[in-house]
C-alpha cells in the first residue's frame, strides 16, 4: 500500500476549528456573517475530504503526523478507506445540517446562537479528528473533545430538563469513557507496547505470544463498555435523554456524528486492534453479535411504545447502530461490507427522519406521534421526505438501506448464523411496525379537530397548505433524496469498502 | 560569568530586596510591588539560566563560600531541581503580578509593604528549599518558608488567624520532625550534606537509629505536603488566605514538599532501602490510593470552591506519592511531571477563584451561578484547568496521569490503576458540578428562547493585571500537554533514579 | 537499668516531646498550644545539644590560653562544637515561630475577645451563619 504524506487530513479538521474561532469573534454583531463562516468551513472541510477520496481509490493512504509526544504516543492521522467513507458522510452532512440550523434557530429565535455555531464546528472537527486518526491515542483524545463539546449542544435549552439531560449524557460518556476506554487503552499499551492501528489487528499475535486469553477478553469488554456512543444496551439511556437537545444537534450529532463516532470506532478496535483472526479465536464475534442483536430487538420494540417522535426516532437509532456492530461482529466479508455501507446509509436515512421532526416541530410545535394526523396534507414535502427516509430504515427497495440489509443478510449466511437472519427479519417487521403507521396517519388520516391549546397562530393549520421555512426543508428533501441515489448509485462507496475490506481481510 | 553564581543569585538577590521593600516600604508604598517583581524575576531567568546549564552539563555542584563539602554548604541542581526551581520561581513571577489589583482589595493599605517583603522571601524559601543539597539548611529554608507562608495565610479574610495559627502548631511539628530526623543521621554519620550522606548511610541500613531517622523525617515530610491523614491544617489554610497568597502556595508549596521527600528516599537513601528493605513505598502507595480517592469525595461534599480545590490538592499530593511509590520508571515520570503540571493547573484555578471573588464577592458554587455571561474568559480559564485535573487530553494534566496509571499497570499494582481512575471520575464529578453552574444556569421557564424577558447580565471581565497572570497558566496547562514527550525525553528521564 | 541511666538524655528529651506535642494537641487554650510547641522545640535543641558531649571530660570548645601560640588543638578534648551551631539556628528559628504565634494569638484576641478554641470556632460558625 502506498503512503502519502500530507497535512490534508489535519486540515480537514483545523478548517472548522478556525471557523469555529472566527464564529466567536463575529458573534451577535452580525448574524449573516456568522452564518457564512459556518456554510464557508462546512464546504472546505467537504472538498478537502473530497480531494483525498481519488487517492484512496486508487489504494493509497495518506498519513500525516501531528506531534509525538513519546513513543507509542502520538497524534498521528492516517486516512484510508474506512475514514474516508466517515468523513466523507459526516462532512457532506454537515454542509446541509448548517442550512438546516440556521433555519430552524432563526425561526424559533433560539437564545445563544454564537455557542450553539461554535460548539457544532468544533464537534465536527473532532469528528474528522477520530474518521482520520491512526492510533488509539488520537481516537481517545478526539472522542473525548467530541463529548465535551457537545455537551454544551445538549444542554442548549438550558430548561431544567434540559441540563438533566445534559448532565446524563455527560455522565454516561465521560464516565464510561474514562472508567472503561482507557483502561482498555492502558491495557492495550501495556500488552503490545503501542497504540497503532494495523490493517491485521494490532493484537493479533497477542495470544501466540502468550497474553492470556483472559485478559484479551477483559480488554475486549472494556473496549466495548467504553465506546458507550455506539448506544448499545444497556449503556444506551444517555441517547433518549440526549433528546432535549434542538432537533439539528440530534439531527446531526445523535444521527451521524457522535453515533456514528462511537461505531466507527467500534469497527475500528474490532477490525484494526484486535483484528479478525483474533476475535474468532477468542470466540467474542458471536458473544458480541448477540449483544448486538439483542439491541436491535429490544430497541425496536421500545420505539413502538414512544409517543414523542423524538424518542422514537432515537430508540430507532440504537436499534439500527447495533446493526453496525452486528455487522463487524459477524466477521465475513459481506457482512462488514454491510456494516461500513451502513454508516453511510443510515445517516442519509436517520437525518432525513429528524429534520422532519424538527421542521414539524417548527411549523406546528407538534412533537408527539398521535398529534401527526393529516400532517402530510399540511407539509408534502416534508412527509414525503419522511417517508422516503423511513422506507429506507425499514430497507425496501429502492431507497439504500436495502442494500446494507442485503450484505447483512449474506453476511450471517456466510457465517452460518441462522439466528441472525431471523433477528435481522424481525427487526425489519419491527421497523415497518413503527414507521409506517405514522406515515399512514400523516397522509390518509383526518387532522384532528380540537386544536392545541398552546399555539394561537393556527387558524390554518388545519387546511391549509403550511410547510416549514424554505430553509429547513430543501436540507431535508435533499438528504431523502440522497438516500435515494445511494440506491441506485452505490460504486463509489461500495468501492471505497472493498478496499476498505482488502486491507483488513487481505487476497481473501 | 555571572551565571555561574546562579545558584546563589537564586536565594541571595530576593533575600536582599526582601530587606530593602520592607525599608522603603516606611516612606512610599508604591515601589514595593515592583522591587518585588524585579526580585522574582531575577530569580525565574536564574532558574532559566540553571536549567540550561543542567540540560547541557549535567549536574551543577555550587559550593558556598567556596567551602568543600562536607565542611561547607553545597547547592546541588540536578535535573530534578532545576526544573522544579523553574517552576516555582514562574508560578511566582505569575501569581506575584497577579496580586498587585487582588491585595490592594483584601488587606489595609498600610500592610502592603509588609505582604510583598513576606511574599518575596516565601519564594525565595520555597526556592532555596529546591536548590540546597545540604540536609540541614534544607531545614532552615523550610521554616523561612513555612514563616513567611505563615504570616501571609494569616492575612486574610475572618477565620485566617485561627487558621494559620493550627497551621502554625502542625508545621512545626512537621519541621521538628524533620529536624529530628536529620539530627539521628547526624548521630551516625556525622555529616549533613545529602549526598555525602548518601554514601555514608547504605552501610548502616541495619541501624534502628537510621529506621528512625528514616520514619520522623518521611512523617515530617508528609505534615509539610499535606499528605492524607496529616493534611487538616490545609483546607482551613488555604480556604482563609487571600486570593494570590492561596494560588502561590497551593501550585508550589505542597509540591516542594513532594520534592524534598523525593530527595529523601532516592538521593539521601538510596532507592532499595525504601522499595525492598522497608516496605515504605507499599505503604506509601496505599496512604496515596486513600488520599485520591479521600480528597475527591470530600470535594464533591464541599460548598465552598475554595475549599473543595482545596480537597482536590490533597488527591493531587496522592497522585504524587503513588507515582513514586510505585517504583519504575513510567510512575516516577507520571509523578514528576504531575508536579510541573498540578503547579500550573492549580495556580490557574485558584488564580481564576479569586478573579471571580475580587469581581465579584462570589465564593460559593451557587454564587458562581450564570458566571459565563459575565466573565466568559475566566470561566473558559476555569474550564480548561478543570479539564486538566479530571485528565481529558489535550490538557497536561491527561499526560501525568497516563505514566501514573502505566506505572501503576507496569508495577501489577491493578488497585492503584483503578483508584487512579475513580478519582478521574470522582473529580469529573466535581468540577461538572461548578462547570454546569457556570455555563448553564437553570432558569425558571420551560422553553429556552431568546424572546423571554430576563436580566441582561452585562460582561463584566477581571481586569488585565489578572486576566494576563491567568491567561499565562492556561497556555501553560495547554503547552505543557503538547511539549510532554519533549519535557520528558530533555529532562525528566535524567531524574529517574537509577535501578529504576 | 544501665540503659535507662547511660542514654538519660534520650529519655529527657522523649519525655519532653510528648509534654509539648501533648499539650500541642490535647489543650484548648492558644497559649497553652503556644507553650507546648515551645517545649516540643526546645526538647529536640536539648537533644542535639546533648549529643554533642563526648566521654572522658570533653569541655566546652574554647581553647584555653591559645593567644599567640600556635599548637594544633587535640579534638578529643573539646566538645562537638557543630550541633552547638545548628541548634543556634534552631534556637532562632524557634523565637521566629513563637514570635509570628504570639502575633498571631494577639489578632485572633482583639478580634474574638477569647483565646479558647472552641468559643472562637463558635464564634466563626455564629458570624459565618
Amino acid at each position: 500500500m502506498e503512503i502519502i504524506y500530507s497535512s490534508r487530513p489535519a486540515l480537514a479538521i483545523l478548517v472548522s476549528l478556525i471557523g469555529a474561532f472566527l464564529i466567536l469573534l463575529t458573534g451577535e454583531r452580525s448574524r449573516n456573517l456568522r452564518e457564512f463562516w459556518t456554510v464557508l468551513a462546512s464546504v472546505v472541510k467537504f472538498s478537502i475530504v473530497l480531494s483525498m477520496a481519488p487517492l484512496i481509490l486508487d489504494g493509497k493512504v495518506i498519513e500525516y503526523t501531528v506531534f509525538s509526544i513519546s513513543p507509542g504516543l502520538s497524534i498521528q492521522f492516517k486516512v484510508d478507506a474506512l475514514g474516508i467513507i466517515f468523513g466523507l458522510t459526516a462532512s457532506f452532512l454537515w454542509i446541509i445540517t448548517s442550512f438546516y440550523s440556521i433555519g430552524y434557530v432563526r425561526s424559533l429565535k433560539e437564545h445563544a446562537q454564537t455557542r450553539y455555531f461554535v460548539c457544532f464546528a468544533i464537534a465536527l472537527s473532532a469528528t474528522m479528528g477520530v474518521a482520520f486518526s491512526a492510533n488509539m491515542f488520537t481516537t481517545f483524545l478526539f472522542y473525548e473533545i467530541i463529548t465535551v463539546c457537545t455537551y454544551p449542544l445538549v444542554a442548549h435549552k438550558e430548561t431544567p430538563e434540559a441540563i438533566r439531560g445534559a448532565r446524563k449524557y455527560l455522565t454516561y460518556l465521560l464516565g464510561t469513557s474514562i472508567a472503561f476506554q482507557l483502561l482498555a487503552v492502558f491495557l492495550t499499551y501495556y500488552v503490545s507496547g503501542s497504540l497503532d492501528f494495523k490493517y491485521d489487528g494490532l493484537l493479533s499475535g497477542a495470544v501466540v505470544s502468550g497474553v492470556s486469553k483472559t485478559l484479551l477478553t477483559v480488554m475486549f469488554i472494556l473496549y466495548m463498555a467504553g465506546i458507550t456512543k455506539a448506544a448499545m444496551m444497556p449503556l444506551h439511556s444517555w441517547l433518549p435523554a440526549a433528546m432535549v437537545a434542538p432537533t439539528p444537534v440530534s439531527a446531526l450529532l445523535h444521527a451521524v456524528a457522535v453515533v456514528k463516532t462511537g461505531v466507527f470506532v467500534v469497527v475500528k478496535v474490532c477490525l484494526h486492534i484486535f483484528g479478525i483472526n483474533l476475535l474468532t479465536q477468542l470466540g467474542l464475534g458471536t458473544a458480541l453479535a448477540y449483544f448486538a442483536s439483542f439491541t436491535i430487538i429490544v430497541a425496536s420494540v421500545i420505539a413502538l411504545t414512544q409517543d414523542n417522535l423524538k424518542l422514537r426516532l432515537a430508540y430507532s437509532t440504537i436499534s439500527q447502530l447495533s446493526y453496525v456492530i452486528l455487522g463487524v461482529a459477524l466477521l465475513t466479508p459481506s457482512a462488514i461490507t454491510g456494516s461500513i455501507m451502513h454508516i453511510t446509509l443510515h445517516a442519509f436515512g436517520k437525518i432525513t427522519l429528524f429534520f422532519t421532526a424538527g421542521a414539524i416541530y417548527v411549523a406546528t410545535h407538534k412533537t408527539k406521534v398521535s398529534e401527526l394526523d393529516g400532517i402530510g396534507r399540511q407539509m408534502p414535502f416534508t412527509m414525503g421526505a419522511f417517508t422516503l427516509g423511513a422506507l429506507s430504515m425499514i430497507g425496501i427497495p429502492p431507497l439504500g438501506g436495502f442494500i446494507s440489509k442485503w450484505y447483512l443478510s449474506l453476511g450471517a449466511i456466510e457465517a452460518n448464523q441462522f439466528p441472525i437472519i431471523i433477528v435481522l427479519a424481525a427487526s425489519t417487521i419491527l421497523n415497518a411496525c413503527y414507521f409506517i403507521p405514522i406515515v399512514y396517519a400523516a397522509f390518509f388520516k383526518e387532522p384532528a379537530t380540537n386544536p392545541d391549546p398552546h399555539h394561537h397562530k393556527h387558524e390554518n393549520s388545519h387546511k391549509k397548505f403550511h410547510e416549514a421555512p424554505a430553509l429547513m426543508v430543501v436540507p431535508l428533501v435533499l438528504t431523502a433524496i440522497g438516500a435515494l441515489i445511494l440506491f441506485f448509485a452505490p460504486t463509489f462507496f461500495l468501492d471505497m469498502t472493498r478496499i476498505a475490506l482488502k486491507s483488513v481481510i487481505g487476497g481473501n | 560569568m555571572i551565571s555561574d553564581q546562579f545558584p546563589a543569585l537564586i536565594i541571595v538577590f530576593p533575600l536582599i530586596i526582601a530587606f530593602f521593600i520592607n525599608i522603603v516600604g516606611w516612606w512610599w508604598k508604591r515601589p514595593c510591588f515592583y522591587m518585588s517583581m524585579l526580585a522574582l524575576s531575577v530569580s525565574f531567568i536564574s532558574a532559566v539560566g540553571i536549567l540550561n546549564t543542567v540540560i547541557s552539563k549535567g549536574t551543577i555542584h555550587y559550593r558556598l563560600g567556596g567551602w568543600e563539602p562536607p565542611w561547607g554548604i553545597e547547592y546541588v541542581v540536578d535535573h530534578l531541581n532545576a526544573l522544579i526551581l523553574v517552576i516555582v520561581s514562574f508560578v511566582g513571577l505569575v501569581v506575584g503580578i497577579y496580586s498587585k489589583k487582588s491585595i490592594e482589595k483584601e488587606i489595609s493599605e498600610a500592610k502592603i509593604p509588609q505582604f510583598y517583603t513576606i511574599y518575596t522571601l516565601l519564594v525565595m524559601g520555597l526556592l532555596g528549599m529546591t536548590v540546597t543539597g545540604d540536609a540541614f539548611n534544607l531545614y532552615v529554608l523550610l521554616e523561612i518558608a513555612s514563616l513567611a507562608s505563615y504570616a501571609l495565610i494569616a492575612l486574610g479574610e475572618d477565620g485566617a488567624p485561627l487558621a494559620s495559627f493550627n497551621y502554625v502548631i502542625m508545621g512545626t511539628i512537621g519541621a521538628c520532625f524533620y529536624l529530628l530526623g536529620v539530627g539521628y543521621l547526624y548521630i551516625v554519620t556525622g555529616s549533613l550534606n545529602m549526598a555525602d550522606l548518601s554514601q555514608l548511610l547504605p552501610n548502616l541500613y541495619h541501624s534502628k537509629a537510621v529506621l528512625v531517622a528514616f520514619a520522623f523525617l518521611m512523617v515530617g515530610v508528609a505534615i509539610k505536603m499535606a499528605f492524607f491523614p496529616l493534611h487538616i491544617w490545609l483546607p482551613d489554610a488555604y480556604t482563609h488566605a487571600p486570593s494570590a497568597v492561596s494560588a502561590f502556595v497551593a501550585g508550589t508549596m505542597t509540591k516542594v514538599g513532594a520534592y524534598v521527600m523525593i530527595r529523601v528516599m532516592f538521593t539521601i537513601f538510596k532507592p532499595y532501602f525504601s522499595t525492598e528493605m522497608l516496605p515504605a513505598t507499599t505503604i506509601l502507595g496505599w496512604i496515596a490510593a486513600a488520599a485520591m480517592i479521600y480528597g475527591c469525595i470530600l470535594a464533591i461534599a464541599q460548598k465552598d470552591i475554595k475549599r473543595m480545590l482545596c480537597y482536590i490538592i490533597i488527591a493531587e499530593v496522592g497522585y504524587i506519592v503513588m507515582g513514586v511509590s510505585v517504583g519504575n520508571r513510567m510512575g516516577f515520570t507520571g509523578a514528576v511531571l504531575h508536579i510541573v503540571n498540578d503547579a500550573f493547573m492549580m495556580a490557574c484555578l485558584f488564580l481564576v477563584v479569586g478573579a471571580v471573588y475580587y469581581k465579584t464577592g462570589a465564593r460559593t458554587i451557587g454564587e458562581y451561578k450564570a458566571l459565563f455571561k459575565k466573565m466568559p474568559l475566566t470561566s473558559g480559564s476555569f474550564a480548561i484547568g478543570a479539564l486538566s485535573v479530571i485528565g481529558i487530553p489535550p490538557t497536561c494534566g491527561f499526560f501525568s496521569k497516563w505514566y501514573l496509571v502505566l506505572g501503576a499497570i507496569n508495577a501489577q499494582q491493578w488497585l492503584f490503576a483503578a483508584a487512579l481512575l475513580v478519582s478521574s471520575l470522582l473529580s469529573a464529578v466535581v468540577f461538572f458540578r461548578v462547570l454546569q453552574n457556570i455555563f448553564f444556569a437553570p432558569s425558571e421557564s420551560a422553553h429556552g428562547h431568546e424572546s423571554e424577558t430576563h436580566v441582561e447580565i452585562k460582561r463584566d471581565e477581571a481586569p488585565a493585571s489578572m486576566l494576563i497572570p491567568i491567561f499565562i497558566t492556561v497556555a501553560g496547562i495547554l503547552l505543557l500537554g503538547a511539549y510532554s514527550g519533549q519535557i520528558i525525553s530533555t529532562i525528566i528521564q535524567f531524574t529517574v533514579p537509577e535501578g529504576f | 537499668m544501665e540503659y535507662i541511666i547511660a542514654k538519660y538524655n534520650y529519655w529527657v528529651y522523649i519525655v519532653l516531646m510528648m509534654i509539648g506535642f501533648y499539650a500541642m494537641i490535647g489543650k484548648r487554650n492558644l497559649v497553652k498550644k503556644l507553650l507546648g510547641m515551645n517545649v516540643f522545640q526546645w526538647a529536640i535543641i536539648l537533644y542535639y545539644v546533648s549529643i554533642a558531649s563526648k566521654k572522658g571530660g570533653a569541655t566546652i570548645p574554647i581553647v584555653m590560653g591559645a593567644h599567640g601560640h600556635y599548637e594544633p588543638a587535640q579534638a578529643i578534648q573539646y566538645l562537638n562544637p557543630l550541633p552547638h551551631c545548628l541548634m543556634l539556628t534552631a534556637i532562632v528559628v524557634g523565637v521566629s515561630t513563637t514570635g509570628v504565634a504570639l502575633a498571631l494569638i494577639i489578632m485572633i484576641h482583639r478580634r474574638y475577645k477569647t483565646l479558647e478554641e472552641d468559643e472562637i470556632l463558635e464564634s466563626l460558625e455564629a458570624f459565618r451563619k
